[in-house]
């Protein structure tokens, strides 16, 4: 999802009799749905885990404004262009309140965003693929938000308080995104020819990262055992894969496009239907840094913050002689 | 009447559209945050701009047609307005520069005699406020930050400067406007503007450049090259794919 290689502690989950006295009350909390909160004692590798996460997840919303500020400048009609940039603001607070969140265990954001810039820290493997026409502005919304909604309505229920409530804002500011993304594919699948073809690509192309999004499958995920049963992740990759699946496949249907995938098939016993595994050496491979903009991603913010030392550094000098003053 | 409104309507259209251009690359992500809102205000009162310019017109062009579908010459900006971002400095004094000059301009279209008028600014008047207390408040910081915050910012002034005459320079239409009780002469803004401007630039420890020279020529449609490109960008989608709706 927005925080896809989470490395956990690199160990299976402790058995209750190998915790401490403090673990197994911890887990006992946890067992009982009870919210951690800041302040409380927590298991390192629990502490360091949400770190990871939270981060990846904010780095994600602010490596987000990239492709879809992509076409601000170029949206089509003065209202596009209102809702995409109310759109895109609203990725830029969601990274403030999820690195508000990871701040809240310890962290600094400064950190956060050296190690973003670095390219130590990761960040959803969505935000390295291109927006390439205008659809890609719906397409965006559609799957990669409404991929994004799958897992973060489950997160309402993570463990951990200020993540949890975070992700209570920002669901309900993903859901207005969803939508306007499918507004947008709605109008190009029922408009001109030129129209419908630019959002067939769209989906064509955005089809197999937005699987990817969910991570790889359970079966070779190694680090999602001790995030499960501190509730850090409350749902498998698979899980939210299939959901996600389950709920576009027929939104695909309405617009009268064509799934990229022709194994996909509603099996009518269990109500689900069956998908093709996306190309998961692309996937590890974008991970590591070989998507196709991956390097212009972190080129783009790694210059913002460069050139805007100044403007940091200025607004410091003040406020210190501010309060020189004040002395 | 239909060019006073879009003499209105181009400057946000075209302020905002410079100011989208940051999104994703400001220096701070509560910047990120602070400029879309200000684009988001300037694209909101351009469609009010605008709609009541073709509503005017009455040949059927709305506020999309009229931002998307004219070229250069027909655009009636200030020049100050289709200046390039350049560094976040020129950004920064060119929005308070243009807040300074339009907060001035909206209080007094509150008193037009033409209800359609005021009933825009109206609706603009408060956005207006907010642009300009923190536009003043970012300039006064800037300025009197750190020594090459300082240097940013004159910098920025001095190189803006020459598109501040514009703002204040009557011609027939202002004239016009003025004698049907539409909108004031912009030049008998000027006082406010000085010494609002130089109140601003005293605590911000800037230099008022000594020069009035002015460049002019956008309100009547001769622009800077930077215009042409703006558009060909902002304007893509409408002319390659002219049967198309969004």
């Amino acid at each position: 999802m927005y925080a896809q290689e989470v490395k956990s502690t690199g160990k299976g989950v402790k058995a209750p009799e190998e915790m401490s006295v403090q673990e197994r009350a911890f887990q006992a909390r946890i067992d009982a749905g009870e919210k951690i909160e800041p302040k409380d004692w927590m298991p390192d590798g629990y502490r360091k885990n949400l770190v990871r996460q939270i981060s990846q997840h904010g780095h994600s919303e602010v490596v987000g404004q990239l492709p879809e500020g992509n076409w601000i400048t170029r949206a089509p009609t003065l209202e596009r262009k209102a809702i995409l940039l109310a759109k895109v603001q609203d990725e830029a607070g969601h990274g403030l309140y999820l690195y508000s969140a990871a701040e809240t265990l310890g962290v600094s954001r400064a950190d956060l965003i050296d190690d973003l810039l670095s390219g130590k820290a990761k960040y959803s493997s969505i935000f390295n693929y291109p927006t390439l026409n205008w659809a890609d502005m719906g397409a965006v919304g559609w799957l990669v938000d409404g991929a994004a909604i799958v897992n973060q309505v489950a997160l309402q229920r993570t463990s951990y308080g200020p993540y949890s409530r975070a992700m209570v804002r920002i669901c309900k500011e993903e859901s207005f995104h969803a939508r306007q993304g499918f507004d947008i594919m709605m109008k190009m699948s029922s408009g001109t020819a030129a129209q419908k073809a630019m959002a067939q690509d769209a989906l064509n192309r955005l089809w197999w990262p937005a699987l990817m999004m969910f991570g790889p499958p359970d079966a070779e995920s190694v680090h999602s055992a001790q995030s499960m049963a501190w509730k850090i992740k409350v749902m498998t990759n698979d899980e939210g894969r299939q959901k996600f699946v389950d709920q576009t496949i027929p939104q695909i249907e309405y617009l009268g496009l064509e799934v990229p995938d022709s194994a996909a098939k509603l099996n009518r016993e269990t109500g689900h239907y069956s998908y093709s595994d996306p190309d998961w050496a692309e996937f590890f491979a974008v991970l590591k840094g070989n998507g196709p903009c991956n390097v212009d991603r972190l080129r783009a913010r790694n210059i913002a913050h460069i050139e805007g030392a100044w403007f940091r550094d200025g607004l410091m000098a003040h406020a210190q002689k501010q309060q020189l003053a004040a002395e | 009447m239909f060019e006073f409104l879009l003499r209105m309507g181009d400057n946000t259209l075209v302020l905002g559209h410079r100011v989208s251009e940051w999104c994703g690359h400001a220096p701070v992500l509560e910047e990120d945050i602070a400029l879309a809102n200000i684009a988001l205000d300037m694209i909101g009162q351009t469609r009010l701009w605008l709609g009541l310019a073709g509503e005017v017109e009455g040949q059927g062009r709305e506020a999309d047609a009229l931002a998307f579908r004219r070229d250069a010459w027909d655009f009636r900006n200030l020049l100050l307005v289709e200046r390039p971002n350049r560094d976040f400095g020129h950004t920064l004094m060119r929005q308070f520069l243009f807040d300074l000059w339009h907060h001035e301009r909206l209080a007094d279209l509150c008193l037009s005699e033409d209800d359609r008028v005021a009933g825009i600014v109206a609706k603009c008047v408060k956005e207006a406020d907010y642009h300009l207390e923190r536009s003043k408040d970012l300039i006064i910081r800037l300025g009197d930050g750190s020594e090459e915050s300082h240097a940013k910012m004159q910098a920025a002034l001095e190189a803006l400067w020459p598109y501040v005459g514009e703002m204040f320079a009557d011609d027939a239409l202002d004239k016009k406007m003025a004698e049907q009780g539409i909108a004031p002469l912009p030049s008998s803004q000027k006082p406010r503007f000085d010494k609002a401007l130089n109140e601003v630039l005293a605590k911000a420890t800037l230099t008022r450049p000594e020069s009035d020279f002015a460049q002019k020529g956008g309100r009547t449609g001769t622009h800077t090259e930077d215009l042409g490109h703006m558009l060909a960008t902002m304007q893509f989608l409408q002319r390659a794919y002219p049967d198309a709706r969004w």
